[in-house]
């Protein structure tokens, strides 16, 4: 075949040209290959001069394939592939190769960078040979939207889509929506009550025309891909009639049956087998905990069925599986606070008045299980002095390696509220204060101000063994103080743990079920850290809030409406273009080894009975290859990474030797 | 370190990419202007579960003196798991190659996230002087056998 093929170095500069001979390597592609029919050098391939250069000789000489040597792909690859449309030759037909992240910056030596380039260059004139014009996929895009996990992010995310004009369903797993965020008391810098600030959010999503809002719920399967997914929900069974129900609360009021609540009050308080989790929760509307309640185990009471004024329970009510049309999909399923157990030099859990930060929200909050009072585990004692211990879980190679965000805050909050309401002496116990965002750095200082003491040092043990006097009957903190230079015992009443957050215990299975993955540290990736936090990299899926890293309430809020803008965007323009890389099986060749069949994670290949032969469904294919190259017979065609695209790719890599030539 | 002294032995090696992890480390280790051995020449596939073994085998035939094959680390791959299914095929592929008679150290699988551009420069380093140590992999490539062969008169075999 005598393909026509443009070839154009770019110099970038002196980034490329400062370390390669660009006018060696060009005058050497025109003269070495018969089927390079044009080789030209620029100062700058990408701006619109240079991009004229390529139009021109497609449009002159008839070019029918185009390489251009400069940046990464990744950078410029659609910016080449829209000049090549723009003349007229399918943008498909196109390669390119890195000489300047792969060799002018990485080599020093000028003659074999140079070398290395040609050989780059050769590799992608091979290759581009057994390119075949390709047309983007078209999919249309459900206007429907998936919203999973209702804490502030996946909130704020709702309100903005159905405000918007779309539905969305809102899933959450546990029976009111709030999250954390409904756990705390106040919020820091503002001291604002948190429930305050978010039941109006809450409300707004319960009462919401646009947004079906499905708690007590969990996504159980999930197929298709962007625009087009069927998603499997969950809603188990509440025991309780919705449309009957008006809220009133006698069942849990009469329910003779307390179980620890582990979940809301963190295990400091009970709650009844009949509950809402929380008096503001959303929707209003109780759950029988199946498992604790005593008609469920036993088979007696009905206690709450016997009061309830409208008839509203439902002992036989079965779990309802619906299948929603999704298009888009934000998963906003939030973190998990560290298990303090893991630290038993801490003594929690052995120690009882050392308790977690998630515990003395609970504390302050004027609906937790002390009515917002700061006691010791006696229920009376109120402590006179008060030790916080930051980064427990955190910044440690033992644990986690990153910081959590949020517990320097978090910790000096707690300091303001525990002199507000025990003016108790508090100290700190830090390794560094970061208070980065608006009026953080101010809040320190008013911190400061209330005299609150703080020692910089990881402490090193929480322990009720008394070496004094002064010390019986207190927890000791014994932490090497740096700014002092030696080793302090303090005795406190109470000691508070700022706990790391963590990713969800099951954070990676649910990734998995959206096709996302989990980083090495457990959140979900991101499909780029700087510039695309909220996308992944399967189109469709979005992350917001603390499931894609630790993060305080505005930084979870600026994500999920960041998600809703993109989800909306993509509704708007109602159909998207996929890029066409994808595996194709040629059924002739294919000999029903069926090998293929278990290697694809998408789904996307199957088995046809009556034809005998395997086939992938161009649309949920991500186009990854593997099961091109494992079928035995080659009736896989991988396109845009064809076999015969790679085997002269590696033929011409290795075509250039290391160095020149000596003459 | 890329200045090549004079008659040094210079391995000429192939690398396979994966376009999400190890190919955008490559990138980064550029842009950070890191210095590693030249001797790597990349090429970019989607995912490491695309290297067919017969790649391997070309690149061998057609002059490699080693080759490299790198992706996302098992758990983190763009595709979910194919990159299991590049190691259990780089275990067979390897012990394939051995009994053909290759040092089993011109062959390695490296795992590099995006923001690995240090190791991967490293490791690039490492395999580059580890192939040097074995010298030229002395196996001529397909044309030039069969012009041997059609020249002394036998059979193509």
């Amino acid at each position: 075949m005598s393909e026509k093929i443009g070839v154009y170095l770019c110099h970038c500069g002196s980034n490329i040209a400062g370390v390669v001979d660009v006018e060696e390597a060009s005058f050497w592609a025109q003269e070495t290959f018969p089927e390079v029919t044009v080789s030209r050098n620029y100062k700058f391939m990408c701006s619109s001069p240079g991009q004229e250069l390529i139009e021109k000789d497609i449009k002159e000489l008839g070019l029918t394939r185009v390489v251009v040597a400069a940046c990464s792909p990744h950078l410029h690859e659609p910016t080449f592939r829209g000049a090549c449309q723009r003349a007229g030759l399918n943008p498909f037909l196109f390669e390119m190769a890195s000489i300047r992240e792969q060799v002018s910056w990485v080599t020093t030596d000028k003659q074999i960078a140079t070398q290395k380039a040609k050989a780059l260059i050769e590799g992608a004139i091979k290759r581009v040979v057994y390119n075949e014009p390709l047309e983007p996929f078209i999919v249309k895009i459900d206007p429907n939207v998936l919203i999973v996990g209702g804490g502030v992010a996946g909130i704020q995310a709702a309100l903005e889509i159905a405000d918007s004009g779309s539905h969305v369903y809102l899933v959450e797993r546990e029976p009111s929506i709030g999250g954390h965020m409904a756990q705390f008391d106040k919020t820091f810098p503002t001291l604002d009550c948190s429930a305050c600030i978010l039941t109006p959010k809450m409300f707004a999503v319960g009462s919401h025309p646009n947004i079906t809002l499905l708690t007590w719920s969990e996504v159980e399967k999930v197929e298709g891909y962007v625009g087009n997914f069927t998603v499997q929900v969950r809603k188990r069974a509440r025991k309780i009639k919705e449309d009957l129900c008006t809220g009133c609360l006698v069942c849990q009021e009469k329910c003779p049956k307390k179980v620890v609540d582990n979940v809301f009050e963190v295990g400091l308080a009970n709650r009844k087998a009949v509950y809402v989790p929380f008096p503001q929760a959303v929707p209003k509307y109780p759950v029988i905990d199946t498992e604790n309640c005593t008609f469920f185990q036993k088979g007696k009471c009905k206690i709450c069925e016997h009061f309830c004024p409208t008839d509203a329970i439902d002992f036989a009510q079965e779990d309802q599986v619906l299948k929603l049309n999704i298009g888009n999909i934000l998963l906003a399923t939030g973190y998990d606070p560290f298990d303090c157990r893991r630290m038993p030099q801490y003594g929690y859990g052995v120690l009882p008045n050392v308790i977690t930060s998630l515990e003395f929200e609970r504390m302050t909050n004027a609906s937790g299980p002390t009515a917002g009072k700061v006691l010791l585990k006696d229920g009376k004692t109120v402590p006179t002095s008060i030790g916080i211990i930051h980064c427990v879980g955190s910044r440690d190679k033992n644990y986690n390696e990153y910081c959590s965000s949020i517990c320097c805050m978090q910790s000096l909050k707690f300091a303001h509220l525990a002199h507000e309401k025990t003016g108790a002496k508090v100290c700190n116990f830090y390794i560094d204060i970061r208070t980065p965002a608006k009026s953080y750095e101010e809040f320190y200082k008013r911190i400061q101000d209330e005299g609150t003491i703080f020692v910089r040092g990881k402490v090193g043990e929480v322990t009720n063994i008394a070496r004094s006097a002064e010390e019986e009957g207190k927890l000791i903190v014994q932490v090497f103080d740096t700014l002092l230079g030696m080793q302090r015992r303090i005795p406190v009443d109470m000691v508070i743990l700022s706990a790391a957050l963590e990713p969800r215990a099951d954070a990676k299975e649910v990734g998995k079920k959206f096709g996302i993955s989990c980083a090495a540290d457990g959140w979900l990736i991101e499909r780029h850290p700087k510039l695309d936090p909220v996308a992944t990299m399967t189109e469709g899926v979005y992350i917001a809030g603390c499931a894609q890293g630790p993060k305080d309430i505005p930084a979870s809020v600026a994500q999920g409406a960041a998600a809703a803008a993109r989800i909306i965007g993509r509704i708007q323009q109602g159909q998207m273009a996929l890029e066409p890389v994808r595996a194709n099986v040629i059924e002739d060749r294919c000999s029903a080894c069926r090998t293929c069949n278990d290697l694809c994670p998408f789904s996307a290949i199957t088995f046809d009975m009556d034809k005998e032969v395997s086939l992938v469904n161009p649309a949920l294919c991500q186009g990854c290859g593997t099961c091109v190259a494992a079928c035995p017979a080659g009736a896989i065609i991988g396109t845009h990474f064809s076999d015969e695209q790679i085997m002269a790719q590696i033929k011409g890599l290795l075509e250039v030797p290391f160095a020149p030539m000596q003459p | 370190m890329a200045e090549t002294e004079k008659n040094r032995f210079e391995p000429v090696i192939v690398g396979f990419t994966c376009n999400w992890c190890s190919y955008r480390a490559a990138d980064a280790a550029g842009m950070g202007r890191m210095k590693y051995a030249p001797n790597v020449r990349l090429i970019r596939l989607m995912c490491s579960g695309r290297t067919d073994p017969q790649f391997v085998l070309k690149a061998i035939a057609e002059g490699a003196d080693g080759v490299m094959i790198t992706g996302c680390h098992p758990g983190d791959c763009h595709y979910i798991d194919q990159n299991y299914k590049t190691m259990r095929r780089y275990e067979l592929l390897r012990r394939t190659l051995i009994q053909m008679g290759l040092e089993p150290g011109r062959l390695n699988l490296v795992w590099a996230s995006a923001a690995e551009s240090q190791i991967l420069a490293e490791e690039i380093s490492k395999f580059v002087e580890q192939v040097r140590a074995l010298g030229p992999l002395h196996w001529p490539k397909w044309e030039q056998a069969s012009a041997n062969e059609r020249a002394s008169g036998k059979e193509a075999a």
